[in-house]
């Protein structure tokens, strides 16, 4: 093309090979010149590069997607937003998202875990709801390794340093140690917020001449690049030179904006509301201006600039945290900026809405870039995949650190300190689970967490999602993830209201991903229309593959339920000598393959996981959730990684009491195999029996004394917690 | 009726549930740390958190705020003050408190419920408790283990000044053991353990409102 087809005179045009250093295709680079009409100049294909990466326009995954049921009575907001929110009456709502931060994780563990909070709360009071709680879900390879040590203390402590600091509960989580997260950690982060309905605000710009004003921390160098560079690859060697491509968080500063953001609102003074995430300035912009149908003006020459020589382009696309982008009336600019000045956030105009369609950069009212809104957000390419289950098994099989044919004595405690079973404790204590006093479960106390509302009733939220089992059948494993997920719900007596996940991935255009990937929404679509649960919005994270091959397929659920009161939400531990103990819900003995032991025995994983009635486990949920918020029950845990056994010392450590059983049918599968859709509870016989009327039981034992004790077998509670207490090692 | 106020700073954390605790005894008020008027307000509470983002040393920029110089002359004429964590932190750093508060020794955050031990309770924040009595009080913090000189340490158990004291192993590795103290005068004192996450059935215990149920027999004006 020739110069005189761009505006800009004399400006260089960086031409096709710059946009494929960036990420995009030739032939994506060929549709970008045709939309705009002329070839773009360096403003504007940064700004393309970064809208049409895979982690902004979401290329492989959107059609997939579609597919989700995402509608309920109770949804108030859906997916488009920056999170999803449903009413939880007395006009009070609740908010929640959960988003990965996988890549800059696994090159700098301490702050792309830190960013990764800060960024999910940012989403959350963007729509005006105050951030109340943070949950965490964590893959790492096997603890044995210097590497997953060294990235899960750094990851641990950035989570804690933000959510302590910010002054936000993390009130639950999970990790899973698993070998083919050794070189791409996974680290998604979810947080939830509640609001008035009436203050809660969306992102579309509206009002032509209506001010942009953009507030918080400064723009600066960090994070450029990060959507397309960092969060679009596979990662390869040499990713310590991606470091400057990872941003660095100030909780501090974040506090600070949720006081100021919540007051803006609270004042009614914005038209909308926009956090900064991938992409920056040109993704807040550019969606605030498709969702409203306007153009939007932009002047860089008055953004407040860390460094003061960035080029436009550096501050289109930089990913400075902690700062929020808003559109007010003119008449209100001066209330807006006098916030700002009592929170000490700096706030500037730097724009104006307009009656166009385009995103206009200026650079001290002189035009620099020039690109029709609907190409930046709307006409980014869609892919359709290319599916084919795998010929051969993808994975190799786990390593094994336990011999088969050990005595049942032997595995239980092998189970207890594996991994994926042990304590989480030394995790959690590094986490402020208090903060904002409305927590009714803390980690450890329940199978979900359960906060107090100001309506009186309480929320439920579990998260929750085992690659390994999806990575054995990835249509069954996540229907597994979503009914444990409910499951935990089910355990403090909660009824879900609806659900947002993350599916970790790897590379899509490869056909086994894109065989993993679809039939994994094709089994979260299924279970969710079955539960009658929504969609109410997610993230994606692809390419998660390293020099070793791709991750398990990962998709992680957060679920949020609804129960009348947190003060009788359930509890998982023993608590009443003499409480008779109850296996609820299973029919069939469990199968080993797939389970917790199979893989300490290094069995290869099977080709598929045993089908499941899901409304049979849904009547299950029903009745457990029933007897819970009846206080019927003593104690409630659902069955999961480790099967029967593991759950009965859980509940004998939780509570501090010992548990004497009762089982004639010492098989190993029976103890130790894994199934959805079973749960050990206690209650007085009366309470046992009223549950009985409802789904099928079977007595197992009774509480009391200070040992679990199994036949012959005899475990004192001493050494049941010093198994579990294995992970303490790693955190010296 | 005894009225709070409760003293917030960019980064505080623990206000609202600070306030909310006061409100259960008392009238409360929040007071804002540029403001150097206090209201007239009968009792202090420093809350917890993070103030100007504790990036220095924790409490060393929030002393210098205006309120602060309110709150160091509130409690030179024997006014009650209590700090919590970041407002122990605080205090310490005004020269309100004796000693100082170092990183935790294992320099990781803790947080999980405690026992802690009244040692006296001849202080505003504890004449509603018995010496000796036990309270289940939850600890949240990286920076709480307790330091002062050897010679100074000693004093304060001479003195009387130790008024919470761990069960057992102090979480955080503090001299002594100790979780709280007052100033000579006795009417500042300072713990890191938080009373005002146990204050409701939904806390699973109740045993921090003695605190605040304490300040609140103190008559206005004392």
């Amino acid at each position: 093309m020739s110069d005189t087809a761009t505006p800009f005179r004399g400006q260089a045009i960086p031409g096709v090979e710059q946009a494929v250093a960036l990420g995009l295709t030739r032939d994506e680079y060929a549709l970008a010149c045709d939309k705009l009409g002329r070839e773009p100049n360096e403003v504007e294909l940064a700004m393309f590069s970064l809208l049409w990466s895979e982690h902004c326009g979401y290329k492989h995954s959107k059609k997939l997607l579609r597919t989700l049921p995402t509608e309920s009575e109770r949804m108030v907001m859906g997916p488009g937003e920056n999170a999803g929110a449903v009413d939880i009456g007395d006009g009070w709502v609740v908010a929640f998202k959960v988003e990965s931060h996988n890549h800059p994780s696994a090159v700098e563990p301490f702050q792309g875990a830190a960013t990764g909070v800060g960024g999910i709360l940012r989403d959350i009071f963007a729509i005006g709801a105050r951030p109340i709680a943070v949950l965490d879900s964590l893959r790492f390879g096997e603890p044995g390794s210097e590497r997953t040590r060294y990235l899960l203390d750094h990851a641990v402590a950035g989570i804690g340093h933000y959510g302590n600091s910010v002054g936000v509960a993390t009130i639950g989580g999970e990790v899973y140690f698993e070998a083919p997260y050794e070189t791409n950690c996974l680290v998604n982060a979810m947080a939830l917020g509640l609001a008035r309905r009436e203050d809660m605000i969306r992102s579309a710009a509206a009002g032509p001449g209506n001010a942009l004003i953009l507030f918080g921390a400064t723009t600066g160098r960090d994070g450029i690049g990060g959507a397309s560079v960092l969060a679009s690859a596979e990662l390869g060697e040499g990713e310590e030179s991606k470091r400057p491509t990872v941003q660095v968080g100030d909780p501090f500063a974040e506090n600070k904006l949720i006081e100021c953001s919540l007051e803006l609102l609270e004042r009614g003074l914005l038209v909308s509301l926009q956090d900064l995430g991938a992409a920056g300035l040109t993704s807040s912009a550019s969606e605030m201006a498709s969702a409203g149908g306007v153009g939007i003006d932009l002047d860089v020459a008055r953004v407040p600039l860390r460094e003061a020589d960035m080029a436009p382009f550096e501050i289109m696309v930089s990913e400075s945290q902690e700062r929020m982008l808003c559109v007010a009336e003119p008449a209100r600019v001066d209330e807006v900026l006098a916030v700002c000045v009592k929170w000490e956030v700096s706030g500037a105009v730097i724009g104006e809405v307009t009656g166009g369609d385009a995103l206009r950069v200026l650079q001290g009212g002189v035009v620099v870039g020039d690109v029709p809104v609907a190409a930046l957000v709307d006409d980014c390419p869609l892919y359709d995949l290319a599916p084919e289950a795998p010929a051969a098994p993808l994975y190799d099989p786990p390593e094994a650190t336990l011999a088969a044919g050990t005595s049942v004595r032997e595995t239980l405690l092998a189970l207890l300190a594996s991994p994926n079973i042990a304590s989480r404790r030394p995790l959690f204590e590094q986490y402020d689970c208090l903060v904002g006093a409305r927590t009714a479960r803390r980690p450890e106390q329940a199978d979900a967490a359960v906060l107090a509302m100001p309506t009186g009733a309480g929320i439920a939220i579990s998260i929750d999602g085992s690659g390994r089992r999806v990575a054995i059948d990835p249509y069954r494993g996540t229907i597994e993830a979503v009914l444990e997920c409910a499951a935990n719900l089910a355990c403090v007596g909660g009824d879900p209201l609806g659900l947002t996940n993350c599916l970790n991935f790897g590379n899509p255009e490869k056909p086994h991903i894109a065989w993993q990937l679809s039939e994994s929404v094709r089994g979260l679509g299924d279970v969710c229309r079955a539960l009658d649960v929504p969609v109410v919005g997610g993230n994606v994270s692809l390419y998660n593959e390293g020099a070793d091959g791709p991750i398990y397929p990962t998709p992680v659920v957060g679920m949020v339920g609804e129960l009348p009161d947190p003060l009788a939400a359930g509890q998982l531990g023993f608590s009443r000598e003499g409480d008779v103990v109850a296996l609820v819900g299973w029919d069939a003995t469990p199968p080993l393959a797939g389970s917790e032991l199979a893989k300490l025995r290094g069995e290869p994983l099977p080709s598929e996981l045993p089908a499941t009635d899901i409304a049979e486990i849904a009547a299950v949920h029903a009745a457990i959730r029933d007897a819970v918020r009846a206080r019927d029950l003593s104690s409630c845990h659902d069955i999961a990684e480790g099967g029967l056994l593991v759950a009965v010392a859980e509940a004998a450590l939780a509570g501090a009491i010992g548990v004497r059983l009762t089982l004639d049918d010492l098989d190993e599968a029976r103890l130790f195999g894994e199934l959805p859709g079973g749960f050990v509870v206690s209650g007085d016989a009366a309470a046992i029996d009223r549950l009985e009327q409802r789904v099928a039981l079977q007595r197992i034992g009774s509480v009391g004394g200070d040992a679990l004790v199994l036949g012959d077998e005899t475990w004192s509670l001493g050494e049941l917690r010093a198994a579990h207490g294995a992970l303490a090692t790693l955190f010296p | 009726m005894t009225r709070f106020g409760v003293l917030r700073f960019p980064g505080t954390c623990d206000d609202d549930e600070a306030l909310a605790a006061c409100e259960l005894v008392g009238d409360g008020v929040m007071l804002w740390h540029g403001d150097s008027d206090l209201q007239g307000v009968d009792a202090i509470v420093v809350p917890g958190g993070f103030s100007y983002g504790d990036y220095l040393r924790c409490g060393a920029i929030a002393r210098f705020s205006p309120a602060m110089a309110s709150v160091v002359e509130f409690a030179r004429d024997g006014g009650p003050v209590l700090g919590i964590c970041n407002g122990f932190q605080i205090l310490c750093e005004a020269g309100l408190l004796p000693g100082a508060l170092l990183p935790n020794i294992g320099l990781r955050f803790i947080c999980h419920q405690a026992d802690i031990e009244v040692e006296h309770a001849d202080t505003p924040f504890t004449q509603a408790c018995e010496a000796g009595e036990l309270l289940s009080i939850p600890v949240k913090h990286h920076d709480g283990r307790f330091y002062a000189p050897p010679e100074q340490l000693e004093a304060l158990e001479a003195n009387g000044q130790v008024v919470f004291r761990y069960v057992g192993d102090a979480p955080n590795g503090s001299s002594n053991g100790i979780a709280g103290v007052c100033n000579e005068r006795r009417n500042v004192v300072g713990l890191m353990p938080h009373p005002e996450h146990a204050v409701l059935p939904l806390h699973g215990s109740e045993d921090g409102l003695k605190l605040f149920a304490s300040a609140a027999q103190v008559p206005a004006g004392v």
